[in-house]
């Protein structure tokens, strides 16, 4: 664990960027430097900034598709269960056999949607790691405006190439600005 | 650049971003848009805002006021008579819950359409919907008669061995509503939660850091983050697509699923369908030229934002006028002579007013106007359809569920509807709430997505300034709407 002189952990070394355009250019150099452990900040995603910090497809979809069959099944059981033991309703005298099937479709689709939704919603934060109450990136006076007009760049000093020097030489080359020690605690 | 021989087609690629006119107006930055949005919220509330809130909730109390003596005393508090079983009550129900369709629209529709100047509008519109939703949930539970046994619409297990009947449209209806409510809470909140980060890092009084620290999640825009974000972001704009289509086909199976002549036809999904959007887009553009004109929006939501809705306005409203055309032609052509009378009945029966001025004039002949490029630029012109359309639109449903009941097979028992007090103020008190929870909303959250405007902003794109073209969009470009 890097320690700065003062004692404090040190989390990553961070500089910010004038624009979306050097933070992108910036991310795909660090990437090439081989760097894993690493992130970028942005007020807005930026198009194609996974593809130049070299993350794949995210996989939340999968989540959505186990989210989404579940709700399917759900409906099934909730429209079979009552509807086919526990009450069979005679309506009007109109048919409630197997072949009435499709009138219990536009519940699947509903529950369908609804728990796709959910599960979009809350992979979103679990993959994300939110909520959350402290980062240390929010130690950096200067991340405040990361929600407003700032472009930042962070490389962890867990990363195995993590070097002081070169870390800092990297994000100058990059054209990096403010270039800081952002402490853990 | 590097003075490289440029290829024609890139210059003509080139020209036609130039002619492209920006969504954000007079170069307006990033900074800007935190600074104009967030401080809607950051100030004070203005005294037109109190004065107009006190107004709005005062009937949102009356109304609630109303509710309480129906539940309290009865349906009978109503007009509602046999044969108009549904009047004011359900007329109401499809009326919010058709607006809420722009909203969902704009937010997924648009979305997967790549249309990026929903930015400025989603927001406002999604949360138009959830407030237009609210709305329409209230008559559904309350016409039952039995408030208190509502839940019964419920599949739960009871000691009575009860469970509903799942092949009823209107056992659909629930599930259709409830869930276009909670997956429209999930996807407004989904896209609130980086706005809500912003307006927490710009806090300054620790109560406001406190409750939008803790609502924004702890959000850090993190590239990681965004990732997954926007993959949930794409997902719930996928969900919402078929469920903003599949809320209004089953609102419309409530009626096509009966025999009543005038219900009972299938052009209802898509008649329902293409009548709420436009609708909804109506109230959209009722609730944000206002807004706009307030607090000075007029370089986020420019007059090529309005131009766009006017044109949906007319592409739907032409759908609904079709729609209007079709029922007739089938009433008369399919020989059935209750389905004729019926539709005989709506144009100069009890109600011929309401078709004449409501539908005819309201829905099918003042859209027309935005054929017309200055009507489409005029606020006063667009202000004036929408407010039609918004009427039009009532008088429709009003003319489809109680002009099909007020004559019977059985003509011993016709009898015109007349609405009581409470009918009236429960209605305007749904219009008090709806407003209320509007003002509300533009006080304490971003009507404006930021971090999603900003992406509209030419600064955005990561290749502004590297590549020919992209950095040429100019401030008062040529306008392409035309």
């Amino acid at each position: 664990m890097m320690r700065t002189p003062a004692g404090h952990k040190v989390y990553a070394m961070a500089a910010e960027y004038p624009s979306a355009a050097a933070l992108y250019e910036a991310a795909k150099h660090v990437r090439d430097a081989g760097f894993k452990r690493w992130d970028v900040y942005s007020p807005f995603p930026i198009h194609g900034m996974d593809e130049a910090m070299g993350l794949g497809k995210s996989w939340l979809s999968g989540w959505v598709l186990f989210g989404g069959v579940t709700g399917l099944l759900t409906a099934a059981v909730v429209e079979f269960g009552p509807s086919s033991i526990l009450y069979q309703l005679d309506v009007h005298g109109k048919p409630w056999n197997f072949w009435t099937v499709p009138a219990f479709f536009p519940i699947m689709f509903e529950l369908t949607v609804l728990f796709g939704a959910f599960a979009a919603f809350f992979s979103m934060l679990g993959m994300n790691g939110l909520p959350r109450w402290y980062h240390p990136m929010f130690n950096w006076e200067r991340f405040i405006r990361v929600s407003n007009d700032g472009f930042f760049l962070a490389i962890e000093s867990h990363d195995p190439r993590f070097t002081e020097n070169g870390v800092r030489e990297l994000l100058e080359r990059t054209g990096g600005e403010h270039i800081t020690i952002v402490h853990e605690d | 650049m590097d003075g490289a021989p440029t290829a024609p087609e890139t210059i003509k690629e080139a020209e036609q971003e130039l002619t492209r006119v920006p969504l954000v107006l007079h170069r307006r930055n990033f900074s800007w848009l935190t600074e104009r949005i967030s401080g809607v919220v950051e100030q004070p509330a203005p005294r037109w805002w109190w004065v107009a809130f006190a107004i709005t909730s005062s009937a949102a109390t009356f109304g609630l006021f109303c509710i309480g003596y129906q539940i309290s005393t009865g349906v009978g508090t109503w007009g509602n008579q046999i044969p108009v079983g549904w009047a004011w009550d359900i007329t109401n129900f499809v009326f919010w819950i058709g607006i809420g369709h722009a909203g969902t629209l704009i937010s997924a529709i648009l979305f997967l359409l790549h249309q990026k100047w929903r930015t400025s509008i989603n927001r406002s519109a999604e949360a138009m919907t959830l407030f237009a939703v609210i709305c329409a949930a209230i008559f559904p539970g309350i016409h039952v008669g039995r408030f208190w046994m509502a839940w019964y619409m419920a599949p739960m297990p009871n000691n009575w061995g009860i469970w509903q009947n799942f092949r009823s449209a209107l056992m659909w209806d629930v599930f259709a509503v409830s869930t276009y409510f909670t997956v429209s809470v999930l996807f407004w909140y989904t896209g609130l939660i980086p706005d809500l980060a912003t307006l927490r890092d710009r806090a300054t009084t620790k109560v406001r850091k406190f409750l939008f620290g803790i609502f924004a999640c702890g959000w850090r825009g993190s590239n990681r983050n965004w990732r997954h974000y926007e993959m949930a972001y794409l997902l719930l704009a996928g969900l919402s697509t078929p469920l903003v289509l599949s809320v209004h086909s089953v609102v419309s199976f409530d009626f096509a699923s009966t025999l009543i002549p005038t219900w009972h036809t299938t052009i209802f999904p898509p008649y329902f369908v293409a009548g709420a959007i436009f609708g909804g887009f109506a109230m959209v553009l009722t609730l944000l030229l206002p807004a706009r004109a307030i607090f000075k929006l007029h370089d986020v939501i420019t007059p090529q934002h309005v131009d766009k809705m006017a044109k949906i306005i007319l592409l739907t409203g032409s759908f609904v006028a079709y729609a209007y055309t079709m029922e007739f032609f089938v009433a008369w052509y399919s020989g059935n002579s209750y389905e004729k009378f019926a539709f005989w009945n709506r144009i100069f029966g009890p109600y011929w007013w309401y078709w004449w001025f409501g539908m005819l004039f309201c829905n099918c002949l003042s859209p027309q106007l935005f054929w017309f490029s200055w009507c489409r630029r005029n606020v006063f012109v667009v202000f004036f359809v929408c407010m039609c359309v918004n009427a039009g639109m009532w008088f429709e449903r009003f003319i489809i569920i109680a002009g099909g009941l007020v004559r019977d097979f059985l003509p011993s028992s016709w009898r015109v509807f007349h609405p009581t007090w409470v009918d009236i103020w429960t209605y305007i008190g749904t219009i008090g709430i709806f407003t209320s929870l509007f003002l509300l909303f533009i006080r304490f959250l971003p009507m404006i997505a930021m971090s999603e405007v900003k992406t509209a902003v030419p600064e955005a794109d990561p290749h502004y300034g590297t590549l020919p073209g992209v950095q040429s969009v100019s401030p008062g470009g040529k306008e392409r709407t035309r």
